[in-house]
């Protein structure tokens, strides 16, 4: 028995600030003062506050470490595992609040959250089995395989109203039932971890931090639907999320938990990984088993659906990572606990990957039904540097932006679609007053226009031909026709595409000039992009009256285009000068203004 | 894996690895004085006896900590078991010997060791 647990986050995040390593001088720490054996140290899956990471925390006091370094891990150990004595010090604490947080669930970030996906992050340790059965794993698949029969499982399913969590919000029993219905001699089972969103990571975080739960989900699918092969499809770029994946689907098969005759029955299953290659179409479903195929990754039109022809040609149900994270905590606890969370027809909770212009940036679960303020507010800390707030992005490139008016839109799948956005997979972009919004607009046009795969004309060429013209607009170049004109190829391109990336990608587009008109208008009409982001259409200019003529603007131009005699005003040659804002971050006096 | 029982097997043998990261205050706590005092005293064997008896059991419901100096420095060993709506038992003078009867009566059978307390001792 050990007397302590020392949790270490092993999520991407942290590890990319060496909390590796961090884990290696625990376990030497722990040898040099003779507790190796009283005190375990444990690497976990992400615990959502990635800002600060590192992350550690011990247990049983739950004391929640932050910002973790090297040096610190001495004097945790010597002090308080050696002599329970909480390193104050290194506490989280709170922004705004100069008095640290000892436990973890105390934390604002924490305490309007609710794990269900998320229940074993930052708990277990991803790559032990028997961490997971401890917590209730495998559990799930024994009642199924031993008490339920398939229908079963579908109707419970249905009841809990779970959605598609990938972001079109597909009923997922309903899915269940379309391919458990189709006859065929072999069907097979998906798992989408093909996760492309920019900014969005939370299958990521399920994969690397409770792989098993996937493990888990797509066996009770299998037997469900009447599959006996699964695919996960998870990109390349999630080396860690690869990994541990594949430690669990072997430590699964080890155990008997897949292969042949599970549980004593005579229900088999096999799960194998597939890499992709980082294409963002091939998180589309047909593109993906396209891909898995062995084919380039190109969608088709649909009917027929993958429920009836699939992969192979073969009925196939494909998920995404955080809608089978549910699956075998609705099983466990049943279709009542989980409807009982989220609004009426949004059942559950829904992870967000929060990002940009926010103190709290990481991963967080909340009930569906939570407003935006409280996400942003209370759980995100707000935007830093006492900003305004001004937008949120959901969705990704196939999303919308969220003005601050609708700050207290109750975040479901109708609410969203309902003000021009959508849930998609769950990244949520905050962005603070000095977000230019055609700007945005133009940078996931330009994403769109990378990853459209070419297949059909609307999405090939109209993207293009958008970015053309937002190009056109960011550079004081357009006329009012031009604003027209993309309108209109706004509704082409989203009513002729072949598949979801083409018929979304106008999307960036649509909600900021629903939201933010008056700011393309400016950019069109007056020449002037209100937030000075716009590079062709601002000037850098020295405050005259402010300057000192310290000269350190003009040591730091890169390329010399401030001029001046020391102690008197300095002038910026408006042909030499980039842009690229050095001199207003480096002036001391905020002699430069942006015109 | 051939059967439910194999995987309930398994859980119940991690569960008490693994409860100490759960919360609930419904779990006993074995609290160890391990101050200058309390070392020097001997509360590191003792700590590591409670550890291997509690193990032993498999005992699913306890929390061994530790905690600085408890006060009475000359009856360290102190070990202070808590619980839930019940008065703090203190030990006192607690050798490694002492662990397994502690263990068996406090903590499985619920009766207090009254004659290893403070009360006894003062």
């Amino acid at each position: 028995m050990y007397r302590a647990h020392i949790l270490v986050c092993g999520g991407t995040g942290c590890t990319s600030s060496r909390s590796n390593d961090i884990i290696d001088e625990f376990n030497r720490q722990l040898e040099v003062n003779g507790l190796d054996k009283e005190v375990k140290v444990v690497m976990t899956g992400c615990f959502g506050l990635c800002a600060l990471g590192p992350i550690v925390v011990v247990y049983p006091e739950g004391s929640f470490y932050s910002a973790v370094k090297i040096d610190d891990v001495k004097e945790i150990v010597e002090e308080h595992i050696l002599k329970g004595r909480i390193v104050k010090r290194l506490l989280y604490r709170e922004a705004g609040d100069p008095n640290a947080v000892n436990s973890l669930n105390d934390t604002r970030f924490y305490k309007k959250q609710q794990r269900v996906a998320l229940r074993n992050c930052g708990i277990i340790d991803p790559e032990n089995i028997d961490e997971y059965i401890a917590f209730d794993g495998y559990a799930a698949l024994g009642k199924v395989l031993t008490k339920m029969k398939p229908q079963d499982v579908i109707d419970t399913l249905k009841a809990s109203g779970l959605r598609g969590r990938g972001g079109a919000g597909f009923p997922t029993g309903i899915k269940w039932e379309f391919t458990a219905r189709s006859q065929s001699d072999k069907k097979f089972v998906c798992c989408n971890a093909d996760e492309g969103d920019p900014g969005a990571f939370m299958d990521r975080s399920v994969l690397e931090g409770d792989p098993h739960s996937i493990v888990e989900a797509m066996a009770i699918a299998g037997y469900a639907v009447g599959a006996d092969q699964g695919y996960v499809y998870v990109r390349a770029e999630y080396p860690i999320a690869v990994r541990r994946l594949q430690i669990a689907i072997d430590q699964a098969k080890e155990y008997g938990l897949l292969g042949k005759n599970i549980f004593g029955t005579d229900f088999s299953f096999d799960l194998e990984i597939r890499l992709g290659a980082g294409a963002f179409v091939c998180g589309e479903e047909t593109a993906l088993m396209t891909s898995i195929e062995g084919n380039r990754g190109e969608p088709r039109p649909r009917p027929p659906f993958p429920a009836v022809k699939g992969l192979f040609g073969k009925p196939t149900l494909l998920n995404n990572v955080e809608t089978y994270a549910n699956v075998p905590v609705i099983i466990l606890k049943g279709a009542e606990w989980f409807a009982s969370m989220g609004t009426e027809k949004s059942k559950g909770t829904k992870v967000f990957a929060l990002g940009g212009d926010i103190t709290n940036t990481g991963l967080v679960e909340v009930p569906m039904g939570t407003t935006l303020r409280e996400i942003i507010e209370d759980i995100g800390g707000g935007v830093p540097d006492g900003k305004k707030f001004k937008a949120a992005q959901t969705g990704g490139p196939s999303g919308g932006c969220i003005p601050a008016s609708l700050v207290d839109t109750k975040i479901d799948y109708e609410s969203l679609a309902a003000i021009g956005s959508m849930m998609g997979s769950g990244g949520l972009v905050v962005m603070d007053e000095d977000t230019c919004m055609v700007d945005i607009a133009k940078y996931f046009l330009g994403f769109t226009v990378d990853e459209s795969c070419g297949k059909c004309a609307p999405c090939r060429i109209g993207t293009k031909r958008m970015y053309e013209l937002l190009d056109l607009i960011t550079k004081g170049k357009a006329s009012m026709e031009d604003l027209d004109k993309l309108e209109e190829l706004c509704n082409h391109i989203k009513s002729s595409s072949l598949c979801g990336l083409g018929q979304t990608a106008p999307n960036p587009v649509l909600s900021t000039l629903r939201y933010f008109r008056d700011e393309y208008e400016a950019h069109i009409k007056e020449k002037k992009c209100p937030a000075g982001v716009c590079k062709d259409l601002l000037q850098y200019r020295v405050i005259t009256d402010k300057c000192v003529g310290c000269t350190l603007c003009a040591k730091n131009c890169p390329v010399g285009a401030i001029s001046g005699e020391l102690k008197k005003p300095h002038v910026i040659d408006q042909e030499k000068c980039i842009k690229c804002g050095v001199c207003k971050e480096k002036c001391r006096f905020k002699a430069i203004e942006i015109v | 894996m051939k059967s439910l029982e194999e995987l309930k097997a398994i859980k119940e043998k991690m569960k008490s690895q693994v409860n100490i990261r759960e919360g609930g205050d419904d779990k006993i706590r074995v609290v160890v004085g391990m101050a200058t005092c309390g070392i020097a005293a001997g509360a590191r064997p003792v700590l590591a006896a409670f550890l291997e008896e509690i193990s032993k059991r498999n005992l699913k419901n306890v929390i061994v900590a530790q905690t600085g100096c408890i006060g009475v420095c000359r009856l360290e060993p102190i070990v202070e078991v808590t619980e839930k709506g019940k008065d703090k038992v203190t030990y006192v003078k607690v050798s490694p010997e002492m662990v397994p009867r502690i263990v068996a009566e406090h903590l499985v059978n619920r009766q207090v060791v009254s004659e290893y307390t403070i009360g006894a001792a003062e």
